[in-house]
């Protein structure tokens, strides 16, 4: 798998998380990515970079593109500095949140993407990992 | 502070969201919202969002709570204009946006609000006509 | 092993060639000896750099080696080679290399082990890798035909404003469903027709994923303030969804598409009505009576 581009976006403020999505449209667009795929992949990254500042207490999102030796993609990674996931089977239900509200992010996220991934322990922050392929 | 601007158009309000918005910017729509229903007796409202490629599950909530505090106050709210990519990421979110009336443009919102309000007024009988 | 090569690398190329133009994969019609040499001398050279960093043929030192062949295996295809004439052109390096390991390593069993494992493992990586890309390129043709296919075979109608219909012919794939709908989509939007008729009478069979398809398309039709009614459902299909547990909600479904414009139409506050007794439906006037049809 070879990294063809990468760059790193901070996520401190609610206007870093329009940051993350915009970086991520864009690198979509570069690659050709279809309209619907490029919204399902900026979706997914609004709600990783979120999760990262209103659970994580910030973070950092890493956006590379991506090639398999076969196609093109885009790997978005986010990791916070937060409490980590205790449950990581509950965080990804629906419905689950432990602050109230609807908790669609993970899960949500992990719908939008071809692949997704996420590492996590109580008291070592959470890294989660998505791509979309061409 | 950057705001999204409302419009009224005789009992109508009328809002075109055509930024990204972040989460704060959305929370001050809510609000401004929901004080200019209060403030200018709007029955209806018309929340645009053609210009929009992106709706995430904050997104969504907000404009289901604006709906439903909308309703509270005795005034309509419905969404127009929404974008298939945007639909289509929606459904595969597992956001049903429920109570949230939706119509494909501005024509179709206002023909929809205004039969509303309509059946309303024969319903209700309106003190003001 | 990288400066073992390079050091009778001369050697090598012959015997390659030579195993080559007795093998397989030697179409002396399409190919010329020289064409062929100096192919095999280019790829020789990149692989022998490559392997300078290790048999990970994944890794980036072998991107120049990767490239070659899919151009290579990309130009055979084109030229009618078989995927196997082209997978020999790396196969039938293995002969010259084990060779060459016998001769270097004849005093060292492990060495020459260790190093005839290595050979195997990276030729056999890269002569299914000519296969892989052998693959993709005929997958890329059958996926081209799909789409023109598609764009025959799904036209969305105006059956009257502000009613779509999509009449979907043939077996619905996960893939080709999904481009439908994306297109059905699109043009409520274009047209600004709030209300949809999905026929799927010419479907023979729909299994879960496609009927999850249509559900979503419903879904995200009535999210943008439109709706879809699902006409056309053979007996056998209502069967497999019953089968399947596929739940279709409050999704309306009706047996025919002249039923589903009715329902629309209603939606619409429209409705049809007689404006004339009841003729048959030509165009020409009506005959003259037989006298006046004698006249000079």
């Amino acid at each position: 798998m070879a990294t063809l581009h990468s760059e790193d976006q901070a996520i401190e403020t609610s206007e870093d998380v329009v940051h993350v999505r915009q970086r991520v449209r864009a690198r979509a667009v570069e690659i050709g990515l279809s309209l619907v795929d490029q919204t399902k992949l900026v979706t997914a990254a609004s709600e990783l970079a979120r999760n990262a500042l209103e659970h994580g207490g910030g973070g950092i999102a890493r956006i590379e593109v991506v090639n398999d030796g076969h196609r093109r993609g885009i790997r978005l990674t986010v990791e916070d500095r937060g409490p980590g996931i205790a449950d990581i089977q509950l965080a990804l239900k629906d419905g689950y949140s432990s602050r109230g509200g609807l908790g669609l992010g993970l899960g949500g996220a992990k719908r939008l993407a071809n692949e997704f991934d996420v590492q996590s322990r109580p008291g070592e922050g959470t890294t989660v990992t998505i791509a979309r392929w061409r | 502070m950057e705001r999204i601007p409302i419009l009224k158009m005789g009992r109508y309000l009328l809002v075109t969201i055509q930024v990204d918005m972040h989460d704060r910017l959305a929370l001050t729509l809510q609000d401004d919202l929901t004080e200019r229903i209060v403030r200018d007796a709007a029955k209806a409202v018309l929340i645009d969002i053609s210009a929009l490629e992106m709706v995430d599950s904050f997104i969504g909530r907000t404009i289901a709570n604006i709906a439903a505090m909308s309703s509270v106050l005795d005034a309509e709210t419905v969404v127009v204009g929404m974008q298939p990519a945007v639909a289509i990421t929606l459904v595969e979110l597992g956001l049903p946006l429920k109570g949230v009336r939706t119509a494909l443009s501005v024509e179709h919102g206002m023909a929809v609000l205004k039969a509303r309000l309509l059946s309303d007024d024969e319903r209700h009988g309106d003190a003001t006509q | 092993m990288s400066e073992t090569i390079r050091a009778h690398e001369k050697a090598v190329l012959e015997e390659w060639l030579d195993a080559q133009v007795s093998g397989r994969g030697m179409r002396s019609e399409l190919l010329s000896r020289q064409e062929l040499h100096d192919q095999s001398r280019s790829f020789l050279d990149a692989l022998a750099s490559a392997m300078a960093t290790g048999v990970d043929v994944h890794s980036p030192s072998f991107i120049p080696v990767r490239q070659m062949l899919e151009e290579l295996s990309a130009a055979r295809a084109r030229q009618g080679y078989t995927p196997t004439e082209t997978a020999t052109f790396v196969f039938s390096m293995k002969q010259p290399l084990f060779a060459l390991i016998r001769r270097v390593f004849k005093d060292d069993p492990a060495a020459l082990a260790e190093s005839a494992w290595e050979v195997t493992r990276l030729l056999d990586s890269l002569g299914l890798f000519t296969m892989e890309v052998y693959q993709k390129g005929r997958e890329q043709v059958i996926i081209r035909q799909q789409e023109e296919m598609l764009e025959l075979s799904t036209p969305v109608i105006t059956l009257w404003k502000g009613i779509l219909a999509l009449p979907m012919i043939g077996t619905l794939d996960s893939s080709r469903t999904q481009v439908v709908m994306e297109t059905l989509l699109q043009r409520i939007v274009e047209t600004g027709a709030p209300l949809a008729i999905i026929d799927i009478t010419g479907v023979p069979t729909v299994d879960t994923l496609t009927a999850q398809h249509l559900l979503k398309t419903v879904a995200a039709a009535r999210l943008m303030g439109a709706d879809c009614i699902i006409s056309g459902i053979r007996p056998q299909i209502a069967q497999t969804i019953v089968h399947l547990g596929v739940d279709l909600g409050d999704v309306i479904t009706k047996a025919s598409l002249a039923d589903a414009f009715a329902v629309a139409l209603k939606r619409l506050g429209l409705g049809v009505q007689r404006t004339r007794p009841e003729q048959n439906a030509q165009a020409s006037a009506p005959p003259k009576r037989s006298g006046q049809a004698e006249e000079a």
